[in-house]
């Protein structure tokens, strides 16, 4: 499925937020520090970890819905930078919210919803056009012709989301950031979408960013597998590969944390459970994030960032103590 | 005598658009020391069962049938007072989101020792000596000054930790988690469910986990109740439930979720909608979106059948493996050839 050509890359990502501290006084977020990747073309890459890790940030600074404070995402070798690449970047870089209720113009019919960014980038000459093309998007995701002159509120859940999917497929996109795509639907309802997700891949030759907080709806879906902690990109391997070896503390303890659905394995799993809460990222400590609920924390820990550093083939992992502890 | 026994428990919502049986004709026992879990989706009446038990419904819910008895007593027309007394001494509940279950203008501590005064005849200083037992025994740090403070002042994982405390102030036989991690972090999950199982051991007490995650109850229960629209399709021990379901909803729950088992596969979804509260079908209520539904499932609603000591099924093709077993013999009548 996935190709070695790289489709995009993303270098040293920044984006801090400043935060009012009352009186002329900010202090800075860093909601994503200095975060490196690439991702294949068809491949899905998955991104998983904990709320406030900056895995949604990372999916919005990439289609600058935020403007990066530094750092360049460079796709299909352009670097993503004036006026102009950004709107050609738009029309190949598309985006799935996680919440279908508000992420839909209750104001709109599911047939204007769905071709407004046809709307925006101007990609119809007739209204006939228009037509037809919003009757083949609902095609894709399996709505009917009959849906399109409804409103977003008449519809289910799940049903909202694939509108929210056919309005990203709309510009003929090659890459969509999907961002918690199916954590509000209902388990039924998931796995409905989660494979419509690939059929799209497979029939448009799509390529992923695929965040979520459940690592099983993840694995499933990803080819590779992206960890992040506190704003920092902790491990990244395949995805087989970093649940049966995961080498970075805080992956092994958030993998061994996930409830199996199964009683036997899951009696038998041995969970790493870590004590205290995430820090919070206004203050984040010093040297690795990690280190302050880590139990192989030393000294150096403190002292500074480990290096994301390639330690097997295709496996990068931050942890100054990454060949000690495995 | 089962601690407590719930039987043929009805509890409707009168809306304007109609009478809504949030839960219709659900039965099971809880034993002492027992931890029960109960799954379904959205509005298949897991939390309306639990809401009932404790008889803390919305106004608009009311019990319209069945008995619910602790330890014996009826609690379903029971007066007030007796409800009060149930409520936190013998079950207590915690809830999914601890932010809106605790109040933000007062701090944990009033909250935590108000809880206490209610409902023992501790005075202040014995209460506020409770509370502070209750927080360090759900691992809070610095617990003098978690007693200080207010809701907002806590991560979710701690207010969780502090409604579990409070729950547990007053050592009911029953705790009733709805959703208790839903809103949280795996690895907070897996913090609030260790402390869950740890509290159990040691306290001894029975757990109704209401949940949608099959993940968290394969970890935590011992038997398991399968909801949807409203009633029981499936009630067993974990293991018969997980590794031997015996109704179509569960086996098509289990296909479509990712697991061990399907691993690199396509997962194989339930086809269609929730069903419609207001629209109930005549027959099985799974019966529009199961594959295998039969002309039976569409008129005529599956009674309780027990498969075995350890599993409950209200699902006809049951009735149908049965018959093309060999088990079950039918004496056909010349009419029905």
């Amino acid at each position: 499925m996935s190709e070695n050509k790289t489709l995009l890359e993303v270098r040293n990502l920044k984006q801090y937020f400043d935060i009012n501290m009352g009186f002329f006084r900010s202090k800075p977020l860093k909601a994503v520090d200095d975060v490196s990747f690439s991702i294949r073309k068809g491949e899905t890459l998955g991104l998983v970890g904990e709320s406030g890790c900056g895995k949604t940030t990372v999916g919005r600074s990439i289609l600058h819905l935020y403007k990066p404070t530094g750092g360049h995402v460079i796709y299909d070798g352009q670097e993503i930078s004036s006026k102009e690449s950004l709107r050609e970047f738009r029309r190949k870089a598309t985006m799935v919210f996680q919440d279908p209720y508000s992420s839909l113009n209750p104001r709109m019919t599911v047939s204007d919803i769905v071709a407004e960014p046809l709307d925006v980038h101007k990609l119809y000459k007739t209204r006939k056009e228009r037509e037809d093309r919003v009757l083949e998007l609902m095609g894709y995701v399996g709505l009917n012709s009959e849906h399109a002159s409804r409103y977003a509120h008449e519809f289910s859940g799940g049903q909202r989301q694939r509108i929210g999917i056919a309005r990203a497929l709309a510009v003929n996109p090659e890459f969509i950031v999907c961002d918690e795509p199916v954590s509000a639907l209902d388990v039924s309802i998931q796995a409905q979408v989660i494979n419509m997700f690939d059929d799209l891949q497979d029939k448009l030759g799509l390529t992923y960013l695929f965040i979520a907080h459940d690592l099983l709806v993840v694995r499933h879906i990803s080819d590779r597998i992206a960890v992040m902690y506190l704003g920092k990109m902790v491990e990244l391997a395949d995805a087989e590969e970093i649940y049966k070896h995961p080498l970075h503390p805080y992956s092994q303890s958030l993998l061994s944390a996930v409830p199996m659905p199964d009683p036997k394995t899951a009696r038998a799993n041995k969970r790493i459970v870590l004590t205290g809460d995430i820090p919070s990222p206004l203050n984040a400590p010093s040297g690795c994030p990690f280190r302050t609920r880590c139990r192989y924390a030393r000294r150096e820990c403190a002292e500074s960032m480990p290096s994301f550093e390639q330690v097997a083939a295709g496996h990068y992992v931050a942890c100054h103590r990454v060949k000690e502890i495995n | 005598m089962a601690l407590l026994e719930v039987k043929d428990l009805r509890t409707s919502f009168f809306t304007d658009a109609g009478e809504v049986k949030a839960v219709d004709g659900i039965s099971f026992n809880l034993d002492h020391g027992k931890v029960l879990g109960i799954v379904g989706e959205s509005g298949s009446g897991k939390s309306v069962t639990a809401y009932s038990i404790m008889q803390i419904l919305a106004p608009t819910g009311r019990i319209v049938g069945g008995s619910v008895k602790l330890e014996g007593q009826e609690l379903v027309g029971a007066d007030e007072s007796t409800l009060r007394h149930m409520r936190g001494n013998k079950i207590s509940i915690i809830f999914q989101d601890p932010m809106t279950s605790l109040n933000p203008t007062y701090t944990v501590g009033h909250q935590l020792m108000e809880a206490i005064m209610l409902h023992t005849k501790r005075n202040r200083r014995q209460a506020r000596e409770r509370a502070l037992e209750m927080l360090r025994l759900v691992n809070v740090n610095d617990p003098e000054k978690r007693m200080k403070q207010y809701p907002y002042e806590h991560s979710g994982g701690m207010r969780q930790r502090i409604m579990i405390a409070m729950a547990l102030a007053c050592e009911p036989d029953i705790l009733i988690a709805d959703e208790p991690t839903t809103a949280l972090d795996v690895t907070i999950q897996a913090q609030i469910l260790e402390l869950m199982q740890d509290l159990q051991k040691k306290l001894g007490m029975a757990i109704i986990m209401i949940t949608h995650d099959l993940g968290v109850v394969a970890q935590m229960c011992d038997e398991i109740i399968v909801m949807y629209a409203g009633g029981i399709c499936e009630r067993g021990t974990a293991d018969a439930i997980f590794y031997h379901p015996h109704h179509e909803y569960t086996k098509g729950l289990l296909r479509s979720i990712p697991r061990d088992e399907n691993n690199g596969q396509r997962l194989q979804p339930i086809t269609g909608t929730p069903i419609d509260l207001l629209n109930m079908p005549k027959g099985c209520p799974f019966a529009p979106r199961c594959d295998h539904a039969m002309k039976i499932c569409l008129t005529e609603r599956p009674e309780e059948m027990r498969m075995n000591d350890e599993q409950i099924s209200r699902c006809w093709m049951n009735v149908k493996d049965g018959i093309d077993a060999g088990n079950i013999t039918v004496e056909r009548s010349a009419s029905h050839v």
